[in-house]
């Protein structure tokens, strides 16, 4: 199943199954959705429903909380991660907040779609990460959706649960062909160990999944080891347990991120390992992270910003070396 | 203006504007503190307009104990949670500049400049599918008119003909700086119409008020799209508590207060012998006791216990999975 097509189900069986959900974004109703993962519900459910707002994203986030507290369950577009800059203030200082500074009586059953990450080329406008932002809000719930699987059970979640989601996808991601698991039973906030390994846990999300998927075979030739991956999956909650129990069983950690180093959400996760796992690790852990500058346009510039599978590979085969592995 | 609708437009003001010198002489004794916006002198925009627009959602702007209480919140629980305490409206979380109450259709206070008028656009435009006749009424000063958020939500609105009413508080200042210096025109409505029904009115006189939003909400009912009001009025005190209103001259606030909307209306009231003169002396030892007991029991109520600092962050169904 393509990755869009996962979100697409997603929507399309819930708007199917309750009334109260809407969409509205820019270009989703007629246009199809600039990633066409609103494709065909238009003619489906009709412009009540679908929704084609004005560029303004303030508003986009904005009118979808105000169709909330009315008691329907909106579910915002936002073309790119970049452009949600533009509706900061209603997702932090308004669907954040209104619960808890309402006392409990504010409901704001809300989803806040949006892709990021370095797609190709797009410049610095359009290839930011800024999942570190959203994921310090009290108040928000983050998850970030790498494979069909998570796309489809984890945005059903999302539009069910009655808080705020911010729902992250990556641009590159929409036209892969990807393996679709059915389930049982789903806990979107839960990390899944992509891979079994005993001497290196490497967490990952989005779409560095593949990058570091794609390295791990180097690394565990040239180290001789074996590695598991976590892919987080949900950034905020973050699932410590499952991220605590590998640590405690591989003793060393790396954490490999498409968004900027310093201040990317990373930092938070090592901070979190350092603080309650230090005595179970044997070797410092290890960041790997976008550069520290805006996203350049340029093919080799852009690829240098990013962390790409060789880059990963070189830099903990490097690392493990000088940490006894 | 039948002589019942007087004295009601009367007693609210009077509660109105007791209930903000209430809050004022306790912020002084240091029981309520933060920021603290007085509605003094605004009166009859708060009330005019909540009682014409008695059904439907209302978003409002953070200077909004008179209108919460013009809704019919009870003064007990705005003033607990001035006090910050547990029974407040907002259990003592939101403060003064956050009285929520779902169960009166209220939300709001919100102390974002403009940041409630998309909200209010959004919650419209789900009354509209909804088939809901009463629409929606959203309040905010002349500093709002200036930001963007106002300016999509005018567009929005009137693009997809939403039941909403715009309700412009134009006081001339927002905190010191002067409408003038940083718009083009004075006169707000102007920034409207081209998109809607736009109109001035006086806001310092409640039957105008009445009757504007009356108009305006006959019209958003018959699906016609949003409507725009600017009300002329004036705040006798500064912005907030911390702001001493230096910036504005002792004959401009000697003008303003020639036209007190509480006064003028109750001489008019018994000049043209709609309302008999005891009526107003009974009407105000009855604010006197309302707000006597409004400060009893917010000054009477616990505070919040530590454990609440957690509470509401998240819904209960997530809170089980979220630590």
């Amino acid at each position: 199943m393509l990755y869009r097509e996962a979100l697409n189900r997603a929507i399309d069986e819930m708007m199917a199954a309750d009334e109260s959900i809407v969409i509205l974004g820019e270009d989703v109703g007629r246009y199809g959705g600039s990633y066409r993962v609103s494709e065909g519900l238009f003619a489906k459910y009709g412009p009540k429903r679908v929704i084609d707002t004005p560029i303004a994203e303030l508003s986009i986030v904005g009118n979808a909380i105000g169709m909330a507290i009315a008691g329907l369950r909106p579910i915002a577009e936002i073309m790119t991660i970049n452009f949600s800059l533009l509706a900061m203030d209603q997702i932090v200082n308004h669907a954040a907040k209104f619960r808890y500074m309402s006392g409990g009586k504010m409901t704001i059953p809300l989803t806040i779609r949006m892709p990021g990450g370095v797609s190709r080329q797009l410049a610095a406008q359009h290839s930011e990460s800024y999942e570190t932002l959203y994921s310090a809000i009290p108040g928000l719930i983050v998850l970030a959706a790498s494979n069909a699987t998570y796309a489809y059970y984890g945005l059903k979640a999302a539009i069910a649960l009655n808080d705020p989601v911010v729902f992250l996808e990556h641009e590159l991601l929409y036209p892969l062909e990807m393996e679709f698991k059915e389930v049982d039973t789903f806990d979107p906030f839960k990390a899944e160990i992509v891979k079994v390994g005993k001497d290196l846990t490497i967490i990952t999300y989005l779409k560095m999944r593949y990058d570091v998927l794609e390295a791990v075979p180097k690394i565990e030739d040239e180290l001789g080891i074996s590695i598991e991956v976590i892919d987080l999956n949900s950034l905020r909650p973050l699932d410590m347990k499952t991220i605590a129990a590998s640590v405690q069983k591989t003793k060393r950690v790396v954490l490999v991120e498409e968004d900027h180093k310093t201040g990317g959400y990373g930092a938070e996760v090592i901070a979190k390992i350092s603080e309650e796992l230090f005595y179970s690790l044997d070797a410092p852990p290890l960041r790997i992270a976008g550069e520290d500058v805006p996203i350049p346009y340029n093919r080799t510039l852009e690829l240098a910003s990013i962390p790409t599978p060789d880059k990963i590979a070189q830099k903990i085969i490097q690392w493990g070396r000088k940490n006894g592995l | 203006m039948h002589s019942a609708r007087v004295e009601k437009f009367y007693y609210l003001m009077k509660l109105g504007r007791e209930f903000e010198l209430a809050a004022k002489e306790q912020y002084m004794q240091g029981n309520i503190a933060g920021f603290l916006h007085l509605d003094i002198g605004q009166e009859a925009c708060s009330v005019g307009a909540m009682q014409a627009f008695d059904k439907g959602d209302v978003f409002t702007h953070y200077r909004e104990h008179v209108l919460a209480l013009a809704r019919g919140m009870d003064p007990k629980l705005v003033m607990a949670e001035l006090f910050g305490k547990v029974t407040g409206v907002s259990k003592g979380k939101g403060g003064s500049m956050h009285l929520f109450d779902p169960d009166l259709d209220f939300y709001g206070g919100d102390a974002i400049v403009a940041g409630h008028l998309p909200i209010a656009v959004g919650c419209a435009y789900a009354r509209k599918i909804q088939g809901e006749k009463a629409g929606v009424f959203a309040i905010f000063g002349d500093g709002a008119s200036n930001a963007g958020a106002f300016f999509e939500s005018i567009n929005i609105a009137a693009a997809w003909k939403l039941p909403l009413i715009f309700f412009c508080e134009n006081n001339y200042y927002a905190i010191g700086t002067r409408i003038g210096w940083v718009s083009p025109f004075e006169e707000l409505y102007h920034k409207a119409r081209n998109y809607m029904p736009a109109k001035r009115i006086d806001g310092m006189d409640v039957c105008e008020v009445y009757k504007a939003v009356t108009e305006a909400k006959e019209y958003i009912e018959n699906g016609l799209g949003p409507y725009f009001i600017e009300a002329e009025t004036y705040r006798y005190e500064g912005h907030s508590m911390s702001d001493n209103g230096k910036y504005r001259s002792e004959e401009e606030m000697e003008i303003f207060k020639s036209r007190d909307p509480i006064e003028n209306l109750k001489n008019k009231a018994i000049a043209q012998g709609l309302v008999a003169p005891e009526y107003f002396d009974e009407a105000d030892k009855k604010v006197q006791k309302v707000i006597e007991e409004a400060i009893a029991f917010a000054a009477s109520s616990p505070e919040p216990p530590l454990s609440e600092l957690y509470e509401d962050v998240y819904c209960k169904e997530c809170t089980n999975v979220i630590p």
